[in-house]
């Protein structure tokens, strides 16, 4: 990239329509051939319940460097028809110089929109699309965007060409002619975004979702059995991993519920196969008694929550960090296990293969808390580098010379766990208290000394650096503390406040429970001034660190439930408002 | 799978030194001899064979076997197993359930079980009560069973677990009676051996809650027809059974659930291509 360059830029499009319409496909096809292009970008989508006929939008971020969030304002909003526009429209505010594009003969532009001032285009998306034989809107629609943002015809096609090559020639000019059709109509408002960049910027760069990115670093930590029960939005990581792991000699069952998805991964790893399930917080919720008996039992395994509203129900397909309070502290008794979370789309792959090797290491159920606005979001990244965890899973080998015991005391707390097939190494796992054998047994000594064991190991474990992602200004005296998705607003909005001269710095949690109290604080030294955000109704992360420690200055605390995601904007004029203060 | 001539192990390798915690007289400590016995005649190392189960007096049965064990949750045996099966298809699995965790809490995965039809038997000891939380009627209790839980008897139909492992696709479907200790072993063997999901309810008496269950010894009888691989024909007899016949009602022939798992596994770097743009 040129010095000329250097300065972040980005643009955001929505490309909005009726569920089915195929809005969520040109943008899914915008962001690909931004790609190409050697532009980096995010892809989000705001949908409806409905399957079919609720509203669906594509919102798409496409920038000059790497980008970790969406934008809070839009530049462009095309709208292929005007069906539940209320629904969406206060999550896609267009900017000031923002431009709508709209069909007439969907009717008018309505009052959400039209009261707003933005500038309006109308053209006739339906009949430009009739007027050419197989022409479909949302090509047109695309053709519009790509005309707006001054992405080449050439880069959309390779995409177009690829992608409806199997249903011949004829689509694959009919696709042409529409995405040229839209993109004259706009090009008298072309911003010419990114026109330094050359495509050979592009190569080595990947295209991923969230969900794709967890199942990946699952399988590169050496997840070789999953179980599956749908649900929105973690369905994703189970339909990545099926013909993933049946690729490399694994396998993925799907259950009759979570009930059962969650103890069949149990029964794989207690197989001595690495395993994982994914959900989101109804089937977390429903889990929860037997991650308990896997924190009991010792038997390493991997839960993927990628969180949405709730509470029951909620929002099924909209993001929300609220699922903390239950990953931390849903099991019955005292059941030491780990919660991490991404901190960002791209480090869903790196937080999904340290989670996987955390819990092979320490034996010990660990739940990962993703969510839907990561889940669920595409990014254009440089391609993540190879990362290898050394410590596996401590396994029992055939020793005639002495009794084996399963959970015999250790030093670490980590005892070598037997694999069926071993001779010698025959044991019951149980819930039930136990000995050092495995015997059940309701002794007090029992009791206490299998509670330290379990405690201890994930609390002396050496997490390293991965804890947490800590940025930005050490001289600072303010700190924004976070965790999970947050932070790639987080991170942006640090960035805009430099700029202002207002130096900041980030403390993102990757890794909440154990709770690392002294690498917690030490990483606050210094700071007088602490704003601490997430997204939930109740403040979770904020009561958690305050039952933890006690919090050193002043506290201040930005929270909201989703689904209107957390940007940079805000978070920036939380800090801006505290300097004047 | 082959039965070895002469098996090179007897009972006391298969069985641990923990004392079972059942009472006097459980008809549990006769499946437990019957299942050494089995496995005895199958000829399976001990390291090689795993049980499973849930909660209850019958699921306590992991511990006082020498095999691999898992004691899980209420209800959710089978799940874990057919975990366990999946990752290992190398392992013998033996899933060891009782009438409360495996047709109330556990109903569903029992459904589902049968009709995943992974290659594992599913031991069900029924004593038509919850025995370890002291005497409550269980979906197989008959509606008239008085108890403090519920007074004068819950008025329900018991549930007929034959009929619904059947109709859901077991692939082997057999009752015995703990008391038939040769009986009950040689339905295990065939159970074992059998392909796919073997379901296997064995009556046995609750002496202590339900001391008219001793009266089973002179109830039970074996059918007076053969036992059949046309589920058609296992359909109609089991629909007049009195709850007593004992032996084998079908043996099927539906493929077992497919299993991939191997130790041989490929290289993740292939499927990092189809991220590349």
């Amino acid at each position: 990239m040129s010095e000329a360059e250097n300065d972040f830029e980005s643009i955001s499009i929505a490309i909005v329509g009726s569920g089915g319409a195929g809005a969520i496909t040109a943008g899914s096809i915008i962001l690909e051939a931004a790609g190409k292009a050697g532009w980096y970008g995010m892809m989000n989508r705001s949908v409806g319940p409905q399957i079919r006929g609720g509203e669906a939008a594509a919102l798409v971020r496409l920038a000059n460097q790497p980008v970790d969030c969406m934008a809070e304002s839009y530049d462009l909003l095309v709208a292929i028809d005007w069906n539940n526009a209320d629904r969406f429209a206060a999550e896609m505010p267009l900017a000031s110089d923002g431009l709508v594009i709209c069909d007439p003969e969907r009717g008018p532009v309505p009052d959400i929109i039209s009261k707003t001032g933005v500038k309006i285009s109308e053209v006739g998306m339906k009949d430009l699309a009739a007027a050419i034989g197989g022409g479909r809107e949302n090509m047109v629609a695309l053709g519009l965007a790509a005309g707006f943002i001054g992405l080449s015809i050439e880069a959309i096609m390779a995409v177009i060409a690829n992608k409806l090559s199997a249903k011949g020639e004829e689509a694959v000019t009919a696709g042409r002619l529409c995405v040229e059709a839209g993109a004259e109509h706009s090009a008298t408002h072309c911003r010419n975004f990114n026109a330094g960049i050359s495509a050979a910027e592009g190569d080595g760069r990947w295209l991923i979702t969230g969900n794709e990115a967890v199942g990946l670093g699952a399988v590169r930590g050496g997840v070789r059995f999953a179980a599956a029960y749908p649900i929105t939005p973690a369905t994703e990581v189970l339909e990545w991993l099926a013909p993933a792991l049946t690729k490399i000699g694994g396998a993925l069952v799907q259950a009759e519920d979570e009930l059962s998805s969650i103890n069949m991964t149990i029964g794989a790893s207690y197989g001595g196969r690495a395993s994982i399930t994914a959900t989101s917080g109804p089937g977390l919720a429903l889990m929860v008694e037997s991650i308990g008996l896997a924190a009991a039992s010792e038997v390493p395994l991997v839960v993927v929550d990628v969180m949405r509203g709730g509470p029951s129900t909620g929002i099924p397909t909209k993001s929300e960090q609220s699922d903390l309070n239950i990953a931390i502290y849903g099991c019955h008794g005292d059941a030491p296990h780990l919660v991490v979370a991404p901190l960002s789309v791209g480090d869903c792959l790196f937080t999904g293969q340290w989670a996987i090797h955390l819990a092979e290491a320490m034996q010990v159920p660990t739940i990962v808390l993703s969510d839907q606005s990561l889940g669920q979001a595409r990014v254009l990244i440089n391609k993540p580098a190879d990362v290898t965890f050394l410590a596996k899973r401590k396994i029992y080998e055939t020793n005639n010379d002495e009794i084996y015991s399963r959970y015999a005391l250790t030093a670490d707390g980590v005892s070598p766990m037997s694999i069926p097939g071993t001779p010698g190494g025959q044991y019951t796992a149980d819930g039930l208290t136990h000995t050092i054998k495995g015997t059940p047994s309701s002794k007090n000594s029992d009791h206490i000394d299998q509670h330290d064991k379990r405690l201890k190991k994930i609390e002396n474990f050496n997490y390293g650096n991965h804890w947490a992602k800590v940025e930005g200004d050490n001289a600072s005296d303010i700190t924004i503390l976070t965790w999970g998705s947050i932070t790639g607003a987080a991170r942006e909005a640090i960035a805009r406040l430099a700029k202002e001269n207002i130096k900041v710095r980030l403390v993102a949690m990757r890794l909440l429970a154990p709770f690392l109290k002294d690498k917690f604080l030490e990483s606050l030294e210094g700071s007088s001034r602490i704003l601490i955000i997430e997204q939930t109704h109740s403040g979770q992360f904020h009561q958690y660190l305050r039952a933890n420690c006690d919090l050193p200055g002043q506290i201040r605390h930005f929270h909201r439930p989703g689904p209107h995601i957390i940007g940079p904007d805000e978070i920036c004029d939380q800090i801006r408002n505290w300097e004047k203060s | 799978m082959n039965v070895p001539q002469k098996s090179p192990y007897k009972a006391a390798d298969y069985k641990s030194d923990i004392s079972p915690i059942w009472c006097p007289g459980c008809g549990d400590y006769h499946v437990l001899m019957s299942i050494s016995k089995a496995l005895v005649a199958l000829g399976r190392a001990p390291e090689d064979i795993a049980v499973v189960s849930g909660i209850g007096c019958s699921s306590r049965i992991p511990a006082y076997t020498n095999c691999y064990g898992f004691h899980g949750v209420h209800g959710r045996s089978l799940a874990l197993a057919a975990g366990l099966k999946v990752a290992r298809p190398d392992i013998t699995v033996l899933v060891m359930s009782g009438d409360g965790d495996g047709f109330s809490i556990g109903g569903n995965h029992f459904m589902h079980a049968c009709r995943r039809n992974v290659d594992m038997t599913y031991v069900v000891m029924d004593n038509r009560v919850y025995g370890m939380t002291k005497g409550q009627p269980s979906p197989t209790t008959e509606p008239d069973w008085d108890s403090a839980l519920s007074p004068g008897g819950t008025g329900l139909n018991p549930f007929h677990p034959l009929v619904i492992g059947l109709a859901s696709g077991a692939n082997f479907v057999a009752r015995e009676f703990s008391g038939d200790i040769k009986g009950t072993t040689n339905t295990l063997i065939e159970a074992v051996k059998h392909p796919g999901f073997s379901f296997v309810q064995i009556l046995s008496p609750c002496v202590t809650f339900r001391p008219d269950e001793r009266e089973w010894k002179n109830t039970v009888h074996k059918p007076d027809v053969e036992e059949t691989n046309d589920p058609a024909r296992a359909a109609r007899r089991i629909m007049t059974d009195d709850g007593f016949y004992t032996g084998i009602l079908y043996r099927g022939d539906r493929k077992p659930y497919a299993t991939h798992v191997s130790d041989t596994f490929g290289d993740t770097a292939t499927l990092e291509q189809e991220f590349a743009i």
